[in-house]
């Protein structure tokens, strides 16, 4: 067993030890597909084209998952924002339309409305990394369009979602 | 011989019998089937006869008394007794023996009879009489055509409940409601309007995107909604008469919530073009805009005071989501709500004295009334977990709401002290976002 296998190994009984110790607090399941898997950092000198939408690893990260409630963009998604960014500096025709949804709790035009603020907020966030602001649009579709129909917080946290949508490359 | 009265769930259950046995036609797969999970001893008992048919008519398809006997259950006010437990039939007031009744502890009975008018039209006559007091309150005669008789019945119940409670009756009204049926990107929405009972659904408005929150027009004619059609939100008017359609509002961002004002001349709407979503009043005949609400918050679910003078909204202005007041002058908008984390899309019983909405605690939603004349005390009128849009009856004596019932969308009514629950069903899809209509005057 080489160390850097038994360094692993520790590392995951760590884990698992405080996941144990660790009360049964009421937390958020973490949202599924939530850590890019390491994407590339895109060459500074290379643009983007096309066809990378379908082959890097994080353009093709089109799912921005939230809190219960909330439109701020969390830490682990400031990858994604920043590579789809930098496709929308590289190719100023792209279009992107941001979809955003709820969790099925509250009321439907409420949920238009907080759909409608995590859309801004991945707007926000790809203009300040470059992006321009007439290359994007935001639809809300509330709770009405769920990817899961099941009423727990596994479900609802697969729901609470902005999809990047491309709609010109 | 008169038999011992029943505990009142064995009526229900009946109730429930006939009515399934009612839905079993060919009419099932648009249909709403009807059950009563609760029950309340202190309501009226009332006996509904079954209405005499003039010998040699053909049967009809729609049994009047017990369209009746339906209504009083819902209402919670009333208890009917069951069909099978009405052992006479008479069929007026001089056939009645008034001791069998007293016995079965019934305190008012109605009895009728149909008769063949001519040209498709029937004759309905009706009385109702004081059981102890063996005194006649109220009489008299429809004459509609055979295809009204649900109508018919629904017109003569309002005349009894408004005799002995004093309050209009509201079960000649309708509902409009959103269905939808089908998975994934073949789901088919549909705007639905259905008689309060849920009977007769007629489909007025279907889309392959979503369809939301319709609002009746205080004259009955029309339905406000939000419909996905063009890939975006838009707010549009479906008149229910001519079949007319148009578009009031279809800008950028959000076109939601509309609620007519009680003169039927403007919408309040809850638009987001601004930024994010504010309040607006739109004159329907200008269609000029006036902005009410100035806030970086989500203001939405509008809804008119009955006086016309001021408007109720959710607004998370102050952090989650709670319901406010604001005149419609404009001003600054005052909080109402202060139970529970999470108050939304209210409704206003008809003399601004009761309202209800969503009031959300952890993960359960439920219906709550809150009573504007007790301090703002609130109660609780649904289970929960999930329920969602509800809506007065224009006579405030029952609400009706949305609730979910495993994974599907399914309609309740519920008398305002939240002890009569029914419960309207689609046989398959999601029903959500009822909206209690206004009074019918034809």
């Amino acid at each position: 067993m080489n160390k850097t296998v038994r360094v692993a190994l520790v590392a995951l009984l760590c884990v698992g030890a405080a996941a144990c110790t660790k009360k049964q607090e009421v937390k958020p399941t973490p949202p599924p597909a939530a850590q890019p898997t390491q994407p590339q950092a895109p060459v500074s000198d290379g643009k983007y084209t096309p066809a990378d939408l379908d082959t890097d690893a994080c353009l093709r990260q089109r799912t921005v998952y939230f809190d219960f409630d909330k439109s701020e963009i969390k830490p682990e998604f400031q990858q994604i924002m920043a590579c789809h960014a930098k496709y929308l500096r590289d190719r100023p025709s792209a279009q992107i339309r941001l979809e955003g949804n709820t969790d099925e709790r509250g009321t439907r035009e409420y949920n238009l409305g907080l759909g409608e603020r995590r859309g801004n907020a991945v707007s926000s966030a790809l203009q300040a990394d470059g992006g321009s602001a007439s290359q994007l649009s935001v639809v809300s579709y509330g709770k009405e369009k769920p990817v899961c129909r099941e009423h727990n917080e596994d479900c609802w946290s697969k729901n609470r979602r902005v999809e990047i949508v491309y709609t010109a490359q | 011989m008169i038999k011992p009265m029943r505990k009142i769930s064995s009526s229900f259950a009946i109730i429930l019998l006939v009515a399934v046995a009612l839905f079993a036609g060919p009419a099932a797969a648009q249909s709403l089937s009807v059950d009563i999970v609760g029950g309340v001893k202190t309501a009226t008992p009332i006996v509904v006869v079954p209405f005499a048919q003039q010998a040699g008519m053909s049967p009809l398809s729609t049994d009047v008394a017990d369209v009746m006997r339906n209504d009083f259950n819902r209402s919670g006010k009333f208890r009917s007794l069951a069909r099978s437990e009405i052992v006479e039939t008479p069929s007026q007031g001089s056939e009645i023996k008034f001791a069998t009744w007293r016995l079965l502890k019934q305190d008012y009975i109605v009895v009728g009879r149909i008769s063949d008018a001519g040209s498709g039209m029937l004759n309905v006559t009706y009385e109702l009489w004081d059981v102890n007091k063996q005194q006649e309150l109220l009489g008299g005669t429809f004459t509609k055509p055979t295809a009204s008789l649900r109508d018919v019945a629904h017109q003569i119940a309002d005349k009894v409940y408004q005799q002995i409670t004093g309050v209009r009756g509201a079960f000649w009204t309708r509902m409009a409601y959103i269905t939808a049926v089908g998975l994934g990107d073949h789901i088919t929405y549909s705007l639905i309007v259905a008689d309060s009972d849920g009977y007769n659904p007629q489909v007025a408005v279907r889309s392959h995107e979503s369809l939301l929150s319709p609002a009746w027009s205080p004259d009955g004619s029309s339905i406000a909604y939000v419909s996905f059609e063009d890939g975006n939100s838009s707010i549009r008017i479906q008149n229910l008469v001519t079949g007319a359609r148009q578009i009031v509002s279809a800008r950028k961002g959000i076109n939601g919530a509309p609620a007519w004002s009680p003169d039927g001349k403007k919408l309040a709407v809850s638009l987001s073009y601004v930024g994010n979503p504010e309040i607006f009043i739109i004159d329907l005949a200008t269609h000029q805009e006036t902005r009410l609400t100035h806030s970086l918050s989500i203001d939405t679910e509008p809804v008119w005071a009955p006086d016309g003078q001021s408007i109720y909204f959710t607004s998370d202005r102050s952090g989650r989501p709670q319901i406010y007041q604001i005149p419609v002058t404009g001003g600054t908008p005052q909080r109402i709500t202060f139970q529970g984390q999470y108050n939304a899309k209210a409704s206003v019983s008809y003399d601004g004295k009761q309202i209800a909405m969503v009031q959300g605690n952890g993960n359960v939603y439920r219906i709550a009334i809150q009573d504007q004349s007790l301090g703002g005390q609130t109660r609780f009128i649904s289970p929960g977990p999930f329920d969602d849009s509800v809506s007065f009856a224009p006579n405030a004596s029952m609400l009706l709401y949305a609730a979910t019932d495993g994974s599907r969308g399914v309609l309740y009514s519920v008398s305002n002290d939240g002890l009569v629950r029914q419960r309207l069903i689609l046989a398959d899809g999601n029903v959500q976002e009822p909206a209690w209509g206004p009074y019918r005057e034809h």
